[in-house]
């Protein structure tokens, strides 16, 4: 996809600066004049939100690192010092929190359009597990940034997932103070964690350079999965998806305000505002919510290392979905069983995500009375979320019969374009905003 | 406007995921405080007498580790604004407001060591911190029957509730026990605290203390002041945060709707 | 795809040109709304790197000098350096009158408190500090008080007192000697001590900063 490079530099320094380090041309070859779908919808912002994103918590983190002090006894009064007494540093702590929160609600937004227009399918599978490696980064950074405040979440929270490690046959103990460095999660244990942190957000940017390399070369999927084949199904990338990022990342800013300045703390968990206590343990111990479904996981199964092995799958079951989907079709438009099995695996993720937060003995509203509790819920959706992709997706290639598609994108933007205009001149009245 | 009510619909669903289950007998009385909502405000009278009542009675057994008398002077704080002969006069630095420099100085803490090595008491100043009940965890414990006063430098942060919690705990004595709750010595019943058993005696009482101001001290009014000092002590940029909430709103639907008008423009002779 | 795609400028497929007017209205408007976004960002950014409220807290301090007998000294922190506040005796008060101005390595009194005087005695002493209201502070006391950032001026090193070729101050690392109004009168040191801004604010104290 990536043709010949059509930047011409005007000037004798970039003509010298192209000669020797084409750094220009890159950019504007990436980024100016990149041939992309022009039927790209607002889901396929969340790329762009999520570069923003990134940027946004590596600027906000280093900043707070600047005030922040990894020691048991400082961790918890620094954090109220930056909260209190830092110039604007209530500010941009409450950006970096919340901000965790809105990376992951992008993520999330990213990866099921991932999942609903196919965009895992080859020749873009490198591009998909690029962005599966990404999201476990970002987990381990999200993991590792919660402890920092050192509140009771942070403590027990620590405590309970490197213990997951001592479910590990007979390597378990010896893992997990490995990870603690020392016999119980301590000053040791922040100490590394914060240096890890610090180091995880970088590592996360040069597979953003990957994610974004690799999809340069086979170029954007786009709603009707049909791949580019003339110049009139694509546009360049600026002007046309500057300004329509640019407008999904303001939109996306008007959420992560209202959060910043009106709710602070609705995303966080109270306990963390208790400094960490090794002698009580808090009532209900819960993840961040964008952990919650794979808590859920990791509950339903009654062993601890069948929980975590299950755990981990979900996750890593994400690695080969690129060959388990048998179908030679990639969006789901055209898919007319298939969006149905993805709109119940969206709403069993949103399920995992409640009996996450949940007891696991409480019954659930309104099916408590047929004896369904938090636990059963968990499990049902939990075979759900593996049978999506390891039954469903693979059998669906075979039995679904695809509706008809389009001969290429332009055609479908017109047929859409028709429909449109169709619609409006029904309706007597001069035709509404789009 | 699909995609704004997508993200908001999953905003909305993560928080209500988020949401715990509740383990108290009853919820906080809902209560209307200045500072509730966008434009909400701090009453600076209810912090300075919630102040009074926090030094009067809670500091005999909580902490505020986390306080400095300055915190009193700062922007936004109780003691910003303080008469001086018969007119208000605002303190940049809270270091030099007299009124903070007074409270501060009502109590001893001890200094750095003269020049033979002996540590002397003297008297605060507005960047020491609030005086705090013990020595250390075990004394805390020791003198309250084994249950540690918690710290309440952040408390409306710590529990589900807030303010609102605050004041229905401080009044919420009078419910009668369930039957079978059997309440060790040294143990009340109040329905409000999580598990509805809780070491802390009743404290507040009508005319407890009186108010500088002259306000007259009920339980009711100690426990909504209080309640207020702590939302304020919690959160004392509150009143920064939502002026500059509202000017980044304003600003941001502003740039949202040129940029949509960029972008159609862009876009006008694409069909797409 | 080989395809080359047409440049920004070149539009839709007509060539049809909105009217330039108003386009360019909403670019620029829209361009400069973020430019002026992005510079209010970096203010809370910038700031955060200043001295935060507590730091602040101590940057003025108040300390009692009328304990001080004359003939002594006492050394107090303030913003993380030494500050010197003696009493001076009469002999060190007359020595110091004495000096010819225009004889001064450096005339300038280097008083925060009366900025750009002469390096006179009185200029030096704590007769240049302000008194807050309705504080009497008696005027012997003032001529012989002296407060002095204790940094010699050449490279930061603390001075003895009561030692040097004038019984002032003087620097061990380089030989500075100061006189005992704290003037340089000979070595390396360009400047008199730094005197930094301070108030008496009762019959007691004094509050530096």
């Amino acid at each position: 996809m990536s043709g010949p490079s059509t930047y011409e530099p005007k000037t004798g320094v970039t003509r010298w600066l192209d000669s020797r380090m084409p750094i220009v041309r890159l950019g504007w070859d990436s980024f100016v004049d990149f041939p992309t779908p022009r039927n790209l919808n607002y889901w396929y912002t969340f790329g762009g939100i999520l570069s923003v994103c990134l940027v946004i918590q590596i600027v906000t983190g280093i900043v707070l690192a600047m005030h922040y002090v990894p020691h048991v006894d400082m961790a918890f009064a620094s954090v109220q010092r930056i909260d209190r007494d830092v110039n604007y540093g209530w500010l941009i702590r409450s950006i970096h929190a919340v901000g965790a929160s809105m990376f992951f609600l992008a993520v999330y937004m990213h990866i099921f359009r991932g999942l609903y227009y196919g965009s895992y399918k080859a020749p873009r599978e490198l591009l998909w597990i690029l962005g599966v490696v990404i999201y476990l980064l970002m987990m381990a950074a999200a993991f590792m940034g919660y402890v920092l405040p050192w509140g009771q979440m942070s403590y027990w929270g620590a405590m309970v997932i490197t213990n997951l490690f001592g479910a590990l046959p007979v390597i378990g103990q010896p893992v997990v103070e490995w990870l603690w460095g020392g016999f119980s999660v301590g000053n040791e244990t922040l100490n590394r964690f914060f240096s890890l942190h610090y180091l995880i957000p970088f590592l996360i940017a040069g597979v953003v350079g990957l994610h974004i390399w690799a999809l340069h070369v086979p170029g954007n999927n786009n709603p009707t999965g049909i791949s580019v084949k003339t110049k009139a199904d694509t546009l360049p990338f600026h002007p046309y998806y500057t300004t329509k990022d640019g407008f999904g990342i303001v939109l996306f800013f008007i959420i992560f305000a209202f959060f910043v300045f009106y709710w602070p703390d609705a995303l966080g968990h109270a306990d963390n505002y208790i400094p960490a206590d090794p002698l009580v343990t808090p009532s209900h111990i819960v993840p961040e919510w964008y952990l919650l479904p794979f808590y859920a996981i990791l509950r339903a199964v009654p062993n601890t290392l069948g929980g975590v092995v299950l755990m981990f799958g979900a996750i890593g079951v994400l690695f080969i979905l690129p060959w388990l989907d048998t179908s030679k079709v990639r969006s789901m438009r055209y898919r007319p069983l298939a969006r149905w099995f993805f709109g119940f695996f969206v709403i069993a993720c949103l399920g995992l995500g409640w009996a996450g937060a949940e007891n696991p003995d409480y019954p659930v509203p309104g099916l408590g009375a047929i004896g369904v509790d938090f636990l059963l819920m968990g499990r049902v959706l939990t075979i759900y979320y593996f049978a999506y992709f390891l039954v469903i997706l693979p059998v669906l290639g075979f039995v679904e019969k695809p509706k008809a598609r389009p001969a290429s994108i332009e055609a479908a933007v017109l047929e859409e374009a028709a429909a449109r205009k169709g619609r409006a001149s029904k309706a007597a009245q001069p035709a509404p905003a789009e | 406007m699909k995609t704004i009510h997508a993200l908001l619909a999953a905003a909305l669903g993560a928080l209500a995921l988020a949401a715990p289950a509740a383990a108290a007998d009853r919820s906080p009385e809902p209560h209307q405080f200045s500072f509730d909502g966008p434009f909400g405000s701090y009453d600076r009278a209810a912090v300075q007498r919630g102040f009074q009542v926090y030094m009067e009675v809670c500091s005999a057994c909580h902490g505020m580790e986390h306080m400095r008398f300055r915190h009193l002077g700062d922007r936004g704080g109780p003691f910003e604004e303080v008469p001086i002969g018969g007119e208000m006069v605002r303190f940049d630095n809270p270091n030099d407001n007299p009124v903070v420099m007074a409270i501060a100085a009502e109590y001893m803490i001890d200094g750095e060591p003269d020049e033979f090595g002996d540590v002397n008491e003297r008297p605060r100043i507005p960047a020491d911190p609030f005086p705090y009940p013990y020595d250390n965890v075990q004394q805390g414990r020791a003198a309250n029957a084994g249950a540690y006063p918690p710290d309440l430098s952040v408390i409306t942060k710590a529990r589900y509730g807030g303010a609102e919690y605050i004041r229905s705990l401080m009044l919420g004595y009078d419910y009668e026990p369930p039957a079978d709750l059997e309440l060790r010595a040294g143990n009340y019943y109040n329905p409000y605290m999580y598990g509805s058993v809780i070491a802390m005696p009743p404290q507040l009482q009508d005319g407890l203390i009186s108010y500088e101001d002259g306000t007259e001290a009920t339980a009711e009014q100690m426990a909504e002041d209080v309640a207020h000092f702590f939302a304020w002590a919690s959160d004392p940029h509150m009143e920064s945060r939502k002026s500059m909430g509202l000017m980044v709103m304003i600003y941001l639907i502003i740039l949202a709707g040129l940029l949509f008008a960029t972008y159609r423009q862009v876009w006008s002779k694409i069909e797409h | 795809m080989t395809d080359v795609n047409p440049s920004p400028e070149g539009q839709g497929p007509d060539g049809h040109e909105a009217e330039p007017t108003r386009r360019d209205f909403i670019y620029i408007a829209t361009g400069g709304a973020v430019a002026v976004g992005g510079a209010f960002v970096l203010w809370p950014f910038i700031d955060q790197m200043n001295p935060a409220r507590d730091t602040l807290a101590l940057a003025s301090i108040r300390t009692p000098f009328s304990e001080l007998e004359a003939g002594e000294q006492v050394t107090v922190m303030w913003r993380g350096g030494p500050v010197f506040l003696r009493h001076r005796t009469e002999a060190e008060i007359a020595a110091a009158r004495e000096v010819e101005l225009a004889s001064l390595p450096d005339r300038d009194s280097r008083n925060e408190n009366r900025e750009g005087s002469p390096a006179s005695d009185e200029n030096r002493s704590a007769l240049a500090a302000e008194v807050a209201e309705g504080v009497e502070i008696d005027e012997g006391l003032r001529t012989a008080l002296i407060v002095m950032k204790a940094n010699c001026t050449h490279l930061g090193c603390v001075p003895v007192g009561e030692a040097g070729d004038y019984n002032g101050w003087f620097c061990p690392c380089h030989g500075s000697h100061y006189d005992t109004a704290g003037r340089i009168r000979r070595g390396p040191a360009p400047e008199n001590l730094h005197i930094p801004p301070y108030t008496f604010v009762s019959e007691t104290t004094i509050q530096i900063g």
